[in-house]
């Protein structure tokens, strides 16, 4: 029998960098807050104390800048890992991420490549309203050059980040602020110090046969959480945990999606030109299209900055009551 | 050893008998070395200094294998630049092309001046120092012309060209600074005793990031030198017309600033490696400010002429020319004879007239090369074209 620990995403966070910092030394960390006091969030607790001012270091409120420094020092032989506090702050830096970062491997035919992780909370998180909820998998999905990782539970955080840190290339590290203090079970194989998990790769979370429902980051769990519910009325839900949103796992969705015949994609981020809209132009263009027995719906964040008040804010993002209906009608049940 | 000295004589041609007037004179003058003067002190201009108590020295010391070594780097940038523009008037070379004409001293002082094994960054207008990093002309024409013996295969172009310790090359204003900053981290780091030199222009040095830049290199010492090329326009913005305050030097604020002549290559060696010294010894960055020239536009599309007299320019050439500076000095000081500089002149253009044959007989990189590259040392993947149908490779 294998041994179940409970671990939160954010110890899994901490987890991995420990041992990757441990791994290489060229590994480091630099961001606002991430030293003295032990992180924003306090995903990167213990390290400073660990490792010292020379591979944590603690940054001025200068995005643009220390990002840049990060790249620098990528093109010179390290491999930064760079917090954003939040991705909010990454758009004063995006130049960096994208113009510096992203094309420099094409741009040099090869010659200069870019090991950097960009890490940090991404998308909404509670009461913080319009300038500090924004999702950015679209933005930074639609840029070649980048890998884009948005991991969901413990284990995927511990296995996605050890691998973005390990890969040579810019790598976005999506993750989610609400999801930092959630406790999940880690297998003991994940407990193991080379334990990755690879990019690209999508894993189904639930098997069903009715209908198809593919999320990444926390609606994961509310796919299962309606999943839960659906199926005491009959309904199996096969729900798909995206893991990279680029390079998007097609090929798991379709082959899902040949099974059910039907398909609903949840995202946090807006509707317009994101996750959800990608996906379907996907399914539109492969041969899992023929298998559809309805269209592809969407769920979706509203498409409005996000307001404070609570009962505003609830009704701004997908709750599972919205997953159930949606699947209902697609199903046309 | 001494050789002797053979002279011939001079004759002018129009003293000669009617049928002698066809004969072409070849002038004829063996000098052994030892005639040459082997090394010469010279004065040169002083460094204009912010919050140092000392600056680089008043006077340098040059040999004439420096001299004509110095000489033979600015005439090349000089020539490689000319045939850009040439093959852009034609056009063989396309988008954009910034040409380095004038400025060369400041490329040939700071590599003068550097180990190979430090490091450098700038900006767009970098065939000079893509030069001087050690990129063939050959492979930098091609790269211009867009063909796959291009440095970058083509994919790059003008603006991004890379080599070992060279960092191209980068075509968004002010992107380079945090970036070279971010190379003397590294440098840090691991402890190597490197630098990094981090290249800007006038109109870069208003950007928000050169601010953060300079702020987080001081707190850190980080040993970068960062470099202000002042050509005195930003594309078409004097830089009276752009900046608060002109005195690029003290930009730096609580960084030390020295302002040096930019057009005088021996003034670039000597403050460069004032630099330096400030850097590896700890002390943190340090800014410099180059005052320079551009003979050109700001690109190729930009006349040049708008912004600027043609008389300014012209004064320029005549009494500031990096390369003209450095070859009277040497001349006068009878360090080398004006038939060498000929002969390395001679030798330059076939040079470039090689590179320049190469850039446009060598074929345009294959279309299989399309989406290469995305990615660094990663299993091969499929890339959408241009429609659902069209499915691609890519390789690393």
């Amino acid at each position: 029998i294998q041994a179940q620990f409970n671990v939160t995403v954010r110890d899994a966070l901490n987890q991995a960098m420990d041992e990757e910092l441990e791994r290489d030394e060229r590994v480091f960390l630099l961001g606002e807050e991430v030293a003295q006091y032990d992180g924003a969030y306090k995903v990167s607790r213990g390290l400073w104390k660990k490792y010292g001012d020379k591979r944590i270091i603690d940054t001025p409120i200068s995005e643009m800048g220390f990002a840049g420094i990060a790249v620098g020092a990528a093109m010179a032989g390290l491999r930064p890992i760079c917090e954003f506090m939040t991705f909010n702050f990454s758009m004063q830096a995006i130049d960096q991420v994208i113009n510096s970062a992203a094309k420099t491997c094409y741009m040099s035919a090869g010659l200069q490549a870019v090991p950097i992780v960009f890490r940090g909370p991404n998308g909404a998180s509670a009461g913080v309203a319009a300038q500090h909820s924004q999702c950015f998998a679209a933005w930074y999905a639609h840029c070649p050059g980048l890998k884009v990782v948005s991991p969901w539970n413990s284990e995927d955080a511990k296995g996605l980040l050890k691998s973005s840190i390990r890969d040579d290339n810019p790598v976005v590290f999506l993750e989610n602020e609400l999801l930092y203090g959630v406790p999940f079970e880690m297998s003991e194989e994940a407990q193991s110090k080379d334990f990755t998990i690879p990019i690209g790769k999508a894993k189904v979370e639930r098997a069903g046969s009715h209908i198809t429902l593919v999320s990444h980051s926390r609606y994961v769990g509310h796919c299962l959480d309606a999943a839960a519910v659906l199926a005491k009325e009959g309904i199996e839900c096969e729900v798909i945990n995206l893991r990279t949103i680029r390079p998007m796992d097609v090929e798991s969705i379709e082959a899902s999606v040949m099974k059910t015949n039907h398909l609903v994609t949840v995202e946090g981020g807006w509707p317009q030109f994101g996750v959800g809209a990608e996906i379907c132009a996907r399914i539109m263009e492969g041969s899992a299209f023929n298998y559809l027995d309805s269209p592809v719906t969407r769920v979706t964040g509203v498409d409005i900055p996000m307001p404070y008040a609570k009962i505003l804010e609830d009704h701004s993002l997908p709750q599972i009551k919205d997953i159930i209906f949606s699947v209902k009608k697609t199903l046309n049940v | 050893m001494r050789n002797a000295i053979t002279v011939c004589f001079r004759l002018k041609i129009d003293t000669l008998p009617k049928k002698n007037q066809t004969l072409s004179l070849k002038v004829v003058v063996s000098r052994s070395f030892a005639d040459f003067t082997p090394q010469a002190t010279f004065d040169i201009k002083k460094c204009d200094l912010h919050r140092l108590e000392e600056g680089p020295p008043l006077k340098a010391e040059l040999t004439r294998d420096q001299g004509l070594q110095y000489y033979r780097t600015m005439q090349t940038v000089r020539r490689m630049e000319l045939k850009a523009d040439q093959l852009y008037k034609q056009k063989i070379i396309r988008g954009f092309c910034h040409l380095y004409d004038g400025q060369e001293a400041c490329a040939a002082g700071i590599e003068a001046s550097i180990n190979p094994t430090d490091h450098l960054i700038t900006a767009y207008r970098a065939h000079g120092y893509t030069y001087t990093r050690g990129v063939s002309i050959k492979e930098i024409l091609a790269e211009l012309t867009g063909r796959k013996g291009g440095v970058a295969k083509g994919k790059g172009g003008s603006m991004h060209m890379y080599a070992p310790h060279f960092y191209g090359g980068n075509g968004i204003v002010g992107a380079q600074v945090p970036l070279g900053a971010g190379i003397a981290l590294a440098c840090q780091y691991q402890g190597n005793n490197q630098l990094c030199v981090t290249l800007y222009g006038d109109g870069a040095a208003n950007q928000g990031q050169l601010f953060e830049s300079f702020n987080m290199a001081a707190l850190w010492k980080l040993p970068c030198i960062f470099i202000c090329e002042n050509n005195k326009y930003g594309m078409g913005t004097s830089v009276e017309r752009a900046s608060a305050s002109i005195d690029y030097y003290k930009r730096g604020d609580f960084i030390p600033g020295i302002r040096v002549d930019g057009m005088d290559v021996l003034c670039v060696r000597e403050a460069t490696k004032f630099a330096a010294d400030h850097c590896r010894s700890g002390k943190g960055p340090i800014v410099m400010e180059l005052q320079t020239y551009r003979y050109h536009g700001h690109s190729m599309s930009d006349p040049g002429v708008s912004y600027r007299t043609r008389e300014e320019i012209q004064e320029v050439r005549t009494k500031s020319d990096p390369i003209s500076m450095l070859k009277e000095r040497m001349l006068s000081n009878n360090m080398a004879s004006v038939e060498e500089f000929k002969e390395i002149d001679v030798d330059i253009r076939k040079q470039v007239e090689e590179a320049a044959q190469f850039a446009t007989s060598d074929p345009e990189p294959p279309l299989e090369d399309l989406c290469n590259h995305i990615f660094y040392n990663n299993p091969p993947l499929e890339v959408r074209g241009t429609n659902p149908w069209s499915k691609l490779k890519s390789v690393s």
